[in-house]
């Protein structure tokens, strides 16, 4: 890591609590059955790896993940669950079971796969040998940004940036489009249906 | 002194996450999630001191505003049930008709 090693062992405890509590967060979401306290969790369980991600110096897909996962789409589901009922169906037992093996050998896949990585902070790892050495040395003299993060994103692919703008716009505007807005939206329309029923 | 302020905002994360997932009514898990937001802007300035790196105080506080904007979402949803409801009561009320307490 970069110069500060009396701190990697609170780094990893940080880690470590961090990723505990997204584990119980996420087997409490898989275990409830309220939607409500469901989409709550869901935005507990994006702050938690907003914040562990900033934990991990991968700072702009914290900022990402805490304004899409912990703003917008508690709102967007918030607004789905207007539309259906307020809890979920209960399942049966017997056919959790596949999916459960299912998702048992894929993990076990994907920790064989983290065994060929390098280590964390490796420099003669892929990832801080080619392009990104590049990068730490032209940015100052190209962008002047002290983030290069920020400077790749921002400038050396600002097209890209602004393309994928572009696809996050007309996904909203999809969005916008099937919800509705106002008098004409899915919601106001339900409810004009039952008047004098609930909700 | 930082190691131990971070221990007690981690301890403080921990019983919100079990009133959250505990808790009774939904107001109870509103608050929790609000709070605990609190708690993260915290600790991630207080991770910013301890990876040396003070400048984490601005993603602190653009977490704050993103806890606070939906926060107020959330509980608008749940007063109005809807977001299309202008949060200031306009003079000719039209059929919005806020179902107060049920819930």
């Amino acid at each position: 890591m970069t110069g500060y090693e009396g701190a990697d062992l609170a780094i990893a405890l940080i880690n470590v609590i961090l990723l505990g509590l997204l584990f119980v967060v996420a087997i409490a979401i898989a275990r409830m059955r309220s939607l409500f306290a469901i989409v709550m969790l869901s935005g507990i369980y994006s702050l938690i790896s907003a914040t562990w991600f900033v934990a991990l110096d991968a700072v702009d897909v914290a900022f990402t993940e805490a304004a899409v996962g912990a703003g917008i789409s508690t709102a967007l589901l918030l607004g789905a669950m207007l539309l259906t009922s307020r809890t979920a169906k209960p399942e049966k037992r017997s056919t959790a079971i596949v999916p459960l093996l299912v998702v048992i050998a894929v993990g076990c896949m994907l920790v064989y796969a983290t065994i060929d990585l390098p280590a964390f902070g490796d420099p003669d790892s892929p990832a801080n040998t080619y392009v990104g050495t590049a990068y730490i040395e032209r940015t100052p003299q190209d962008i002047g940004v002290p983030n290069i993060v920020t400077a790749v994103l921002a400038s050396y692919r600002g097209f890209d940036t602004l393309g994928e703008v572009g696809v996050v716009f007309a996904a909203a505007l999809a969005v916008i489009l099937l919800l509705g807005f106002g008098e004409r939206s899915l919601s106001a329309t339900i409810g004009r249906k039952d008047k004098g029923g609930r909700g | 002194m930082i190691g131990a302020a971070a221990i007690a905002l981690i301890v403080a994360i921990a019983l919100m996450l079990i009133r959250a997932l505990r808790g009774p009514t939904l107001y109870d898990r509103v608050l929790a999630v609000n709070s605990l937001g609190t708690k993260i802007v915290l600790f991630i300035g207080i991770l910013g001191f301890v990876l040396g790196r003070p400048d984490f105080l601005d993603i602190a506080v653009l977490y704050a505003l993103i806890n606070f904007v939906s926060t107020i979402a959330i509980l608008k949803f749940f007063r109005y049930r809807s977001f299309q409801v202008p949060l200031m009561r306009r003079t000719v009320a039209r059929q919005t008709q806020p179902e107060g307490d049920d819930v």
